[in-house]
């Protein structure tokens, strides 16, 4: 019961994040300034429930908890192939102005990216989890230097482009975009919610689950393939931003007593929102637009992951 | 009855399971046992599913394990390994409750509760319930965990090592509740053991394994004779009559 009451308590404060982020100062502005913030919430909100998903599903399947997605190079593939795009084609080409063709060009090519990923390491059925997550790492850098690599070549004035593009910014988001999310997010998300209890059997472990009857190699591989999709239309849709999943879902795990994902998800994607919107108003009202969220994500997370980090040594 | 029919598992090069057959027979105790190594742990993964083989294959009550869906299988045997490390806190009735996953999927009705009450009382765990695992000592760690395979309620029962890190008191109390599940309600236990004695003392049947073959498979009077004893350990090793225990004393031999 006191879960519940936990949950409501969270989900009284994300209402009224967005409630302040959406009615404050709006002085009757309803035609241009209300839509215009609605988009904002709404794309912060689906990110939110992108990456909380994701991060938490991954750190289930590697049972690993100061992991997050980002550790398959997704981040770095999607900063590669917009640095690629500037470089090769130049900021003026229909692939960065046109912000729709940018966004399903991206997640085509990471999901494609991690698609054949999968194909090529889940080929022999031995193979551990962690030697997939290496290859990934190993991946992630690869891309990272290229980039730089370029970055370093480029014209000042497109540099700052992709400098733009580094950032995970919620200020120019496209509203046709976010609907295209919302339909695959949801999709993917009423499929993967009947996977819960057998998601709640793997953080047993690998052979308790088999035990129970999980088909663990199947849901493994449908959950990887699931977080990078998720991760993907996040990436696209606002930038990198993954970090942020190792924050919320510690914060879910440690906030929650229960091990259930109905519960820890749900937690986690609540804490985002609240996180996200409340950050946003912060750069916004506080900051007035001196810095951008993921900036403050990055220092806040950060701090978090040592304190995390610091723990984990501990309790050994 | 399970049938293990000419079961083979290579690491690189090296077989650490070869063309092993064995027959375990219903309603009894069969211990595995034999020296580091020989390839009992492997045998006990592979016939579970929790490793796939190389070649062979193994049947359950005459049909083959790869035809069974993972969950029907889940309802037939159950496996318990030795390391049980998780990453989250789970209360004893919890982790119980998962031994009824294969039936309810998460969502327990009241036979599954029934379960999972009766499993608890037949380890006499009802006081402490409720109390969180990271808090039990290790021998009431292993009662919960094997609460958890009772609520499976399979036919069979495989445990790997369920003794280690346990004291003696510890020890005799699991095997007693193993020797009653097969004596009162008609389980089949395998079980891999390093104490002779206790393989001796309580089993039935015992299959030896030696660099990853069967050396000897027969009854626990036809294993438990030095001269048995010196192929699988190469060890001269009395055997004392106490009671009616026949008990190895190997320690200065």
């Amino acid at each position: 019961m006191r879960d519940l009451h936990k949950m409501l308590i969270l989900v009284g404060l994300a209402l009224a994040a967005c409630g302040v982020y959406l009615f404050q100062d709006l002085n009757g502005s309803f035609d241009y300034a209300l839509p215009r913030r609605g988009i904002k919430v709404f794309a912060m909100v689906l990110t939110g429930v992108a990456i909380a998903y994701a991060t938490v599903v991954f750190q289930t399947i590697t049972h690993n908890r100061i992991l997050t997605p980002s550790i398959m190079g997704l981040d770095s593939l999607y900063m590669l192939l917009q640095t690629l795009l500037i470089f090769f084609l130049g900021s003026d080409h229909i692939t960065i102005v046109n912000k729709q063709v940018n966004f399903m060009l991206s997640i085509a090519v990471m999901v494609i990216f991690a698609l054949l990923f999968y194909r090529l390491l889940f080929k022999k059925n031995d193979r551990p989890i962690y030697f997939l997550l290496l290859v990934g790492i190993i991946c992630g850098t690869f891309f990272g230097s290229i980039t730089t690599f370029l970055q370093v070549l480029i014209d000042p004035n497109e540099f700052s482009i992709i400098q733009d593009r580094m950032f995970a910014s919620f200020n120019n988001v496209n509203s046709d975009l976010v609907w295209t999310s919302l339909v695959i997010i949801t999709l993917l998300i009423a499929f993967a919610w009947k996977q819960n209890s057998s998601l709640d059997v793997l953080t047993l472990g690998r052979d308790t689950a088999i035990n129970l009857g999980v088909n663990y190699d199947a849901i493994v591989k449908q959950m990887l393939v699931l977080s990078a999709v998720l991760i993907a239309i996040a990436t696209a849709l606002v930038g990198p931003i993954t970090f942020f999943g190792l924050i919320v879902a510690n914060l879910s795990y440690q906030f929650f007593t229960s091990y259930k994902h109905s519960v820890l998800l749900t937690g986690s994607i609540v804490i985002s929102v609240v996180a996200l919107v409340g950050g946003q108003w912060v750069v916004e009202r506080i900051f007035t637009f001196n810095t951008t969220l993921s900036v403050i994500i990055n220092f806040i997370g950060g701090i978090y992951f040592i304190y995390l980090l610091l723990k984990e040594s501990r309790s050994k | 009855m399970i049938q293990v029919r000419e079961l083979t598992k290579l690491y690189g090069k090296k077989q650490v399971v070869e063309n092993v057959s064995v027959d375990i027979r219903r309603g009894q105790i069969t211990s595995f046992i034999g020296p580091n190594g020989a390839g009992k742990s492997t045998l006990l993964s592979m016939v579970s599913r929790l490793l796939d083989a190389d070649t062979g294959e193994v049947l359950i009550d005459s049909t083959n394990t790869k035809k069974l869906k993972s969950n029907d299988f889940s309802k037939r045997v159950s496996i318990l390994k030795q390391s049980n490390y998780m990453n989250v806190r789970l209360t004893i009735r919890e982790l119980v409750s998962f031994g009824r996953f294969p039936y309810s999927k998460g969502r327990l009705n009241d036979e599954d509760e029934k379960m999972v009450d009766q499993s608890i009382d037949y380890m006499d765990l009802k006081e402490m319930e409720n109390s969180y695992l990271d808090e039990l000592s290790g021998g009431q760690r292993q009662r919960a965990f094997i609460a958890m395979v009772i609520a499976q309620d399979t036919d069979y029962i495989l445990l790997d090592e369920p003794l280690n890190n346990l004291d003696m008191k510890h020890s005799v109390q699991i095997m007693k509740i193993l020797r009653r599940l097969v004596d009162d309600l008609g389980k089949t236990v395998v079980i891999v053991l390093h104490d002779i004695n206790f393989a001796s003392v309580y089993s039935d049947r015992i299959v030896a394994l030696k660099n990853g073959r069967v050396v000897k498979d027969g009854t626990t009077e036809e294993i438990i004779q030095s001269a048995a004893l010196k192929e699988i350990y190469d060890m001269d090793i009395p055997i004392q009559q106490m009671n009616d225990c026949r008990i190895c004393v190997y320690f200065n031999s």
